[in-house]
């Protein structure tokens, strides 16, 4: 049950993204033909809204509710980020979505997404499997 | 009320989705990251000894808690509020798509390339199959998605996460002018 609040956060950030039409198929293919500026619209006003809350975090040294440190995100670099992230783009082209919007999509009433969900946790599992194999 | 039937624009839309990195954060410093499910459902049901799938995924079964929420507001976004009107994307893109052989848009999602009996031909397979499967094998490559780098590492101001967002563009851009053509053709 400590888990419950996040159902909630879930519920919110999934609301956001279908309402907002992130999780259309016509959206993204807008978006990567450079029609209209609406999903640039989203990124471009979601990431400083992240990055100013993130700034007052670290700023004034809150604390989470239940009174523990917050850390922040580190990314680390491998060539690895550019080859599965080009690879991730043809998929999003392909699909209309990414790992998110999936989810989404199947709640929005796409029931066949569960097919694209399925496939995308197979390709997980493919990675993991070929990970010694490829490039890192 | 009417707020919640109607699509919202991306002012809305856009620092909501923003404002879900310090819920997290605060909440319990969780770190926003929705590949890291597809990740966590492959150790929970086939690890197989694989390095990248050998830890202890309970330890963030919230993330599949809040995937569970994100079907949810799926549910809320796009049936219990839906856009009664289809999604108003740009006349340009909509001449596109009739150009390469698509109806003019219905909701959210082009039905009749979505659907269950399109599964069994060539087209169906690539669009739904082999596109999902670039997803979960590109963004564990990448280790994250859109969300993990595209929204919380560039929030972070990680510049690895903005040369893995740079690259989902160039991906996205690149296929969908020279190669997604071949496939609606098909």
């Amino acid at each position: 049950m400590k888990n419950l609040k996040y159902l909630f956060v879930g519920i919110f950030f999934g609301l956001a993204l279908t309402k907002g039409e992130a999780i259309s198929w016509y959206r993204i293919q807008e978006m990567f033909r450079f029609e209209a500026f609406h999903m640039y619209g989203i990124f471009m006003t979601a990431v400083p809204v992240g990055a100013l809350s993130l700034f007052l975090i670290r700023k004034l040294n809150l604390k989470t509710v239940g009174g523990d440190p917050i850390d922040m995100p580190v990314k680390t670099y491998r060539h690895g980020v550019i080859i599965g992230s080009l690879i991730f783009g043809f998929g999003w082209a392909l699909t209309g979505a990414c790992p998110g919007p999936l989810y989404a999509q199947i709640g929005s009433g796409s029931l066949v997404t569960v097919v694209t969900l399925t496939a995308a946790i197979l390709g997980t599992w493919s990675y993991a499997y070929l990970q010694k194999y490829l490039p890192d | 009320m009417d707020f919640l039937y109607k699509p919202w624009p991306w002012y809305v839309a856009g620092p909501l989705i923003g404002l879900t990195v310090p819920l997290l954060l605060l909440l319990g410093n969780k770190k926003l990251g929705i590949s890291s499910t597809l990740r966590q459902i492959c150790a929970a049901c086939i690890p197989a000894h694989l390095p990248l799938l050998t830890y202890d995924w309970r330890r963030d079964s919230w993330n599949l808690v809040f995937a569970l929420g994100l079907v949810i507001g799926g549910v809320l976004g796009g049936i219990v509020f839906a856009n009664p009107n289809a999604v108003a994307i740009s006349t340009s893109t909509v001449d596109y798509l009739k150009s390469q052989g698509l109806s003019d848009p219905h909701g959210l999602m082009p039905a009749e390339l979505f659907n269950w009996s399109s599964l069994a031909t060539m087209k169906g397979f690539i669009i739904m199959i082999a596109g999902g499967f670039l997803v979960g094998f590109g963004t564990r490559y990448a280790r994250g998605c859109t969300s993990g780098h595209g929204i919380l590492g560039l929030s972070a101001l990680q510049w690895p996460s903005l040369v893995a967002t740079a690259s989902f563009f160039l991906g996205g851009i690149l296929f969908s002018h020279f190669i997604l053509p071949y496939i609606f053709a098909l």
